[in-house]
């Protein structure tokens, strides 16, 4: 990365410089639009041509074996790693690689890790309280009151990841499958446009997994949603679209019948899968 | 001064040429037989003559000596001269050896043989005056130059320059032509050309052309304000041409010292680099640690008294092995209980560094040690008139680098080189492959512990060893591995001697103390804009 | 702890009255403040209850002390920036007021130079350095208490937090900035009076300081200090900012993605936190009546380090409890074996780290928690006990 380039980056981290988000506009197609998108690590091509179009309100799947660059591709939308060519935007009017990840997130677009970092520290109600779309300056922060309206709101995303009777609770000590919500619900704060969620289901029980599918179906629709997921029990129970991703760009799209009868994914992925299965 | 040299040259005149064909005789011939014998009471007339009120006649009596063509007369005048040609109460002349104390040292002054301590009281000078000191010292300069040994005829050519008398010109070229010694010949004959470029003369200004001693520059520009413009632009011309050469020598001195710093700041971060680096272990008692080494250096030489040189080799696996073990006792006793709180670990390092420092000034002594430094490894490298190298810090700079290089062989082509390197990557991979973590870091610590020690070592040769050594050195060494790139051990190596050679360019335009401030908020900046260091490490690891 | 989100929906800076722990830690101060006064000023001299000048002194002295623990706290407990440099904002504080200080001596010096301090005219200047006008007026110089330390951390600050250096880099490039400072003050030609410092003092806004009335005063206003600046931390650490602070602390990455510029509350609360520290130096250079250098060793910063451990970082008032108990040790201990003190301070280092890492905060809450536990059926204590456990 050149210096410059560095420097012109830095400089946005205060966002006084620069110009001040407008609503995302989706009449004129897609919500989510990358192409021609390229990253190398010291020359391993992470990410090689991809082209990706998510529809409004759409709940899409992205599988693909381990190293076919979901979580970069992730990085790339939420502005942490840069491509060194293609585009990206969010809506037609913001291009994704002109900014960084505070303005990513407020722009409305929500990350949920692989693995659930919420806030030990601090109880589930203000996990949620922080996550809020609010004004997130620092003296708006530093005199926010809590007002019923908020505690409405928050009331509610803890109704529907079902915490509720935890709200008291350091989320510290709740468990993985909880924190899994518990970080789903704080994305739902950010009221977002288009979720991206990193293995939501990794060490899940049974019934958890369960749970995990009807919050996120339930989603869709309002928000749209991008699921990477590695288990295809739960990705066949919540697809209607499915990527496959290999080596860095798209080897297949469409419904999960569709990609499962790809011979090109039988072979690199599935395929592979059932061998390993065998 | 011209005045007294006039002086000495008249004796030296009286002198003449008789001395110039005995002398070199008397080098041939009197090599250790014992032939003066004969002359001693020759001699101690000599002598007799200089114990009398008159000055004047003291100056005749020492210009008798310088005649005599005695062996012994070099001593005897260097002895008037120090005040060390004494007289006892009864009557005999003896030398002084050691005027400090009550009683002193005596010996005889024609056999030279010792005689035991007399008491001050009881011995009485022979007093010279300044006129006199003068005319002695021009008389054993020009004396020396006779002398068989090649050592004190260069310091008395040395001295010569910028002191030759228009008279004293035509001995010295015929001393120039008979000396062998390339060294004192060369001397001679740019004493000479000082002269003469003093004196406005072509030959002189020529000769002295690209000589860098300060003594032909002053009669450069002498010379380059002679009324004979052709003298004059020659002059002006080596003046500009010795300048050159003068700003390129003290180009090269700075960077030497620069080189010198920087290997210091080297031994001193590169055990930091090895446990901050690569264990992630903030270690502040680590400057504590090389004061642990140097104090084993000092401990060394008490255990072994009068072979400064042997103590400090031993001193070497001595102090890396003190300091590995109090390292190996750090890490046991406090930091393994730490692992993964890098702030709490700290602080805690930090309170050792405390305990650690008061134990010496409680033990030993709050006040700085002297450690010697053996023979081989004083004096300096003259490599010409305006640049000299110090021997000791030639040693350093040298040890610094087989340090670095001895521990990149460790770290790449041993295996617990490879075993470290296996930890930092994938700890918990590493112990699923069978290698216990444990051992490598205590290893690990012990040997980056150890390095510390062996800057101790180098560094007693260099500064005060005292309490406080490590601490002067702590921020320093973190600001190397930080400048660096944290666990890359090149880039200590090159930030090291880099910041050496920054901080002693700046120095002489902005001071000691302005110096090392500048390049600190140099490197406060620095990290603003690559906070990974010059040389970082790269890939998905290091984003953690 | 401290989680009183759901109930609060006053006004930020009043908050903390409402908390149980603020009431008791302002009650306990202003309660020692009333008794030293009453004993000073009441109890005869001669009556061993007697609190003589010097001591009144001393505990002016802790007390500064204990606002720049709380300082300290606040940015290290709640934001987790352990800053080894904080003795450079207290210094740089302590020498706004040192340098005001100087210039009421007026012509009472030495050498009686109208506007010249002593060292100045025995360094031959003949004109005052810019940076030292306006330090005649007190206005200007209190101000400047609180704007340099400010401008300082904003800076430093500004720089360190974007290029999101924080950790031990942060640890360690804050140690070589109160270093730095430390080197440019010893230089005379700083113009802050080299080695020596500032001292001599003679008068505050008119008070001699030699009396004991104004040493009193000091002492009080310390304490008022205390208590305000106490009550301001309070506020921010039990507002939304707080907890984005503790966010921060624990997953700054998380918090990025939540949309919160973390680089700007890092910013404002090391700013806050570092205009404390000045307050502290301003308000314990006339108890002590110098300010020189050796306030910027590196060791001096990571001493105060050491109190907010052994108090209890992330508490506040451990942070007081601690500062207070190291120095009065140290007060102890350098009187009767000074030796050994080095010895005590580098032992609490590795035993509070090692044993105690929640300090002696944490002990009472352990103790708490142990004797709430033994009488769970009391229905008093269930209801406290959400606040508690959070």
């Amino acid at each position: 990365m050149s210096l410059l380039q560095s420097l012109s980056q830095r400089d946005r981290v205060f966002d006084f410089m620069a110009p001040q988000a407008s609503p995302v506009d989706v009449r004129h197609g897609p919500i989510l639009y990358m192409e021609d998108v390229t990253v190398s690590f010291d020359g391993f091509k992470a990410i090689n041509n991809l082209n990706l179009t998510i529809n409004d309100g759409e709940l899409r799947c992205i599988i693909g074996p381990n190293g076919a660059g979901k979580t970069t591709m992730m990085d790339i939308i939420t502005g942490k790693t840069r491509p060194n060519s293609g585009s990206v935007w969010f809506g037609s009017r913001h291009n994704l690689l002109h900014m960084n990840e505070p303005d990513i997130a407020s722009l409305g677009i929500g990350r949920k890790f692989q693995k659930p970092t919420v806030f030990e520290a601090l109880s589930v109600f203000e996990n949620l309280e922080l996550a809020m779309a609010a004004d997130k300056r620092i003296f708006p922060t530093l005199t926010a009151r809590m007002t019923g309206e908020i505690k409405d709101r928050i009331d509610e995303v803890l109704e529907t990841i079902g915490l509720k009777a935890l709200r008291h609770q350091p989320a510290g000590i709740l468990s993985h499958g909880q924190k899994q919500w518990l970080e789903i619900g704080m994305l739902l704060m950010q009221r977002p446009r288009l979720l991206l969620v990193d293995e939501p289901v990794a060490g899940m029980t049974e019934q958890e997994m369960e749970r995990t599918a009807e919050l996120l179906t339930g989603l869709a629709g309002k928000q749209s949603v991008v699921v990477v997921e590695h288990d295809m029990g739960f990705v066949r129970s919540i697809a209607r679209q499915v990527t496959v991703l290999h080596q860095g760009s798209v080897l297949a799209e469409g419904t999960m019948d569709q990609v499962s009868n790809d011979p090109k994914v039988i072979e690199v992925y599935l395929g592979a899968d059932d061998e390993e299965a065998a | 001064m011209r005045r007294f040299l006039s002086l000495a040259l008249l004796c030296f005149l009286l002198l003449g040429a008789t001395l110039t064909a005995q002398a070199q005789t008397d080098t041939a011939n009197n090599s250790g037989s014992d032939n003066t014998g004969a002359n001693d009471s020759a001699a101690l007339e000599l002598l007799e003559a200089l114990d009398v009120e008159s000055y004047t006649a003291k100056g005749e009596a020492i210009t008798a000596i310088l005649q005599s063509d005695d062996e012994r007369a070099r001593d005897w005048l260097q002895a008037l001269l120090d005040g060390r040609l004494q007289r006892t109460e009864d009557g005999r002349f003896v030398l002084v050896l050691e005027n400090r104390g009550r009683d002193w040292p005596v010996a005889d002054v024609l056999t030279g043989e010792a005689l035991g301590e007399m008491s001050r009281r009881d011995l009485e000078r022979i007093g010279i005056n300044n006129n006199l000191r003068n005319q002695l010292r021009s008389a054993i300069a020009v004396v020396d130059l006779y002398s068989p040994n090649v050592e004190r005829r260069r310091t008395s050519a040395e001295r010569l320059l910028g002191e030759v008398d228009g008279e004293l010109v035509p001995t010295l070229d015929d001393l120039i032509e008979q000396e062998e010694d390339e060294q004192v010949r060369y001397r001679l004959t740019q004493a000479v050309a000082i002269y003469r470029a003093e004196a406005g003369e072509m030959a002189g200004v020529e000769a002295l052309d690209g000589s860098l001693h300060p003594r032909s520059r002053v009669a450069l520009s002498r010379a380059a304000n002679s009324d004979d413009p052709i003298v004059a632009n020659a002059a002006a011309a080596s003046l500009a041409g010795i300048e050159q050469q003068l700003k390129l020598n003290r180009g090269l001195e700075t960077l030497y010292f620069g080189l010198s710093l920087g290997s210091v700041l080297v031994l001193a971060a590169i055990g930091l680099a090895i446990t901050f680096g690569v264990m992630g272990v903030i270690n502040m008692a680590h400057g504590e640690l090389m004061m642990l080494g140097a104090y084993t250096t000092w401990a060394m030489q008490q255990l072994l008294p009068g072979q400064p040189g042997l103590a400090l080799i031993l001193s070497i696996p001595a102090g890396f092995m003190v300091a590995a073990l109090a390292g190996v006792a750090i890490e046991r006793g406090v930091i393994q209980f730490l692992k993964g709180r890098p702030l709490e670990t700290l602080l805690a390092t930090f309170g050792i560094s405390l305990i650690l420092q008061q134990l010496v000034r409680t033990v030993i002594s709050p006040l700085n040690r002297t450690v010697i430094t053996p023979e081989w490894m004083s004096g300096s490298l003259v490599v010409n008139d305006a640049l000299s190298l110090t021997l000791n810090r030639m040693v350093v700079l040298g040890f610094a680098l087989v340090v670095f290089a001895g521990l990149m062989l460790i770290m790449r082509r041993t295996r617990l080189g490879l075993e470290v390197r296996a930890v930092t990557q994938n700890r918990a991979m590493a112990r699923s492959m069978g290698i216990r973590a444990t051992r490598v870091d205590i290893m690990t610590f012990a040997l980056g512990s150890g390095v510390a020690g062996l800057a101790g070592v180098a560094l007693s040769q260099l500064t005060n060893v005292g309490p406080n050594l490590g601490q002067n050195y702590i921020i320093d060494s973190f600001m190397v591995v930080v400048f660096g790139g944290v666990g890359n051990l090149w880039g200590t190596l090159v930030a090291g001697l880099s910041l050496g050679v920054i901080n002693q360019v700046l120095e002489p335009w902005a001071g000691a103390v302005l110096a090392k401030i500048i390049v600190l908020v140099f490197i406060i900046l620095f990290i603003q804009k690559r906070p990974r260091g010059l040389f970082p490490q790269k890939g998905r690891a290091a984003e953690g | 702890m401290s989680l009183t989100t759901e109930s609060s929906t006053n006004f930020w800076l009043t908050r903390p009255f409402s908390e149980r722990s603020t009431q008791i830690f302002l009650g306990v101060l202003l309660a020692a403040l009333a008794l030293v006064t009453l004993l000073h000023v009441a109890v005869p001299p001669g009556n061993p209850l007697h609190v003589g000048a010097y001591t009144v002194n001393l505990f002016g002295k802790y007390l500064s002390y204990a606002l720049l623990a709380v300082a300290v706290d606040l940015v290290w407990g709640y934001l987790g920036i352990l800053s080894l440099g904080h003795g450079a904002f207290f210094a740089i504080g302590g020498y706004a007021m040192g340098m005001y200080l100087m210039r009421q001596i007026g012509d009472r010096g030495t050498y009686g130079h109208p506007v010249l301090p002593d060292f100045m005219v025995f360094l031959n200047w003949d004109s005052l350095p810019w940076f030292w006008h306006g330090f005649d007026m007190a206005w200007f110089a209190f101000a400047m208490v609180l704007l340099a330390p400010g401008l300082l951390a904003l800076v430093f600050g500004f720089l360190a937090f974007r290029s999101r250096v924080t950790g031990v880099y942060l640890s360690i490039i804050t140690q070589a900035l109160t270093f730095a400072l430390m080197l440019a003050f010893f230089r005379n030609e700083m113009g802050f009076g080299g080695n020596n410092g500032l001292t001599d003092f003679r008068e505050i806004v008119g008070f001699d300081l030699r009396s004991d009335a104004t040493r009193l005063g000091l002492f009080l206003a310390t304490g008022v200090a205390l208590a305000l600046g106490y009550i301001l931390c309070r506020a921010i650490v039990t507002s939304k900012l707080g907890r984005v602070s503790v966010a921060t602390r624990d997953a700054e990455a998380r918090t990025r993605f939540l949309g919160y510029r973390v680089e700007r509350f890092q910013l404002f609360v090391f700013v806050v936190s570092a205009m404390l520290a000045g307050l502290a130096g301003a308000l314990y250079v006339p108890q002590v009546g110098i300010i020189n250098p050796s306030e910027f060793s590196p060791i001096f910063s990571i001493e105060i380090v050491l109190w907010v451990a052994l108090g209890g970082r992330a508490t506040l008032y451990g942070a007081v409890i601690g500062a207070i108990l190291v120095n009065y040790a140290k007060t102890i201990f350098t009187g009767v074996m000074p030796d050994a003190w080095l010895f005590a301070l580098g032992a609490m280092f590795v035993l509070v780290t090692v044993f105690l890492p929640k300090g002696v905060a944490g002990l009472f809450r352990y103790l708490k928690r142990r004797k709430r536990e033994d009488q769970t059926t009391d229905p008093d204590h269930q209801h406290t006990s959400k606040e508690a456990s959070a």
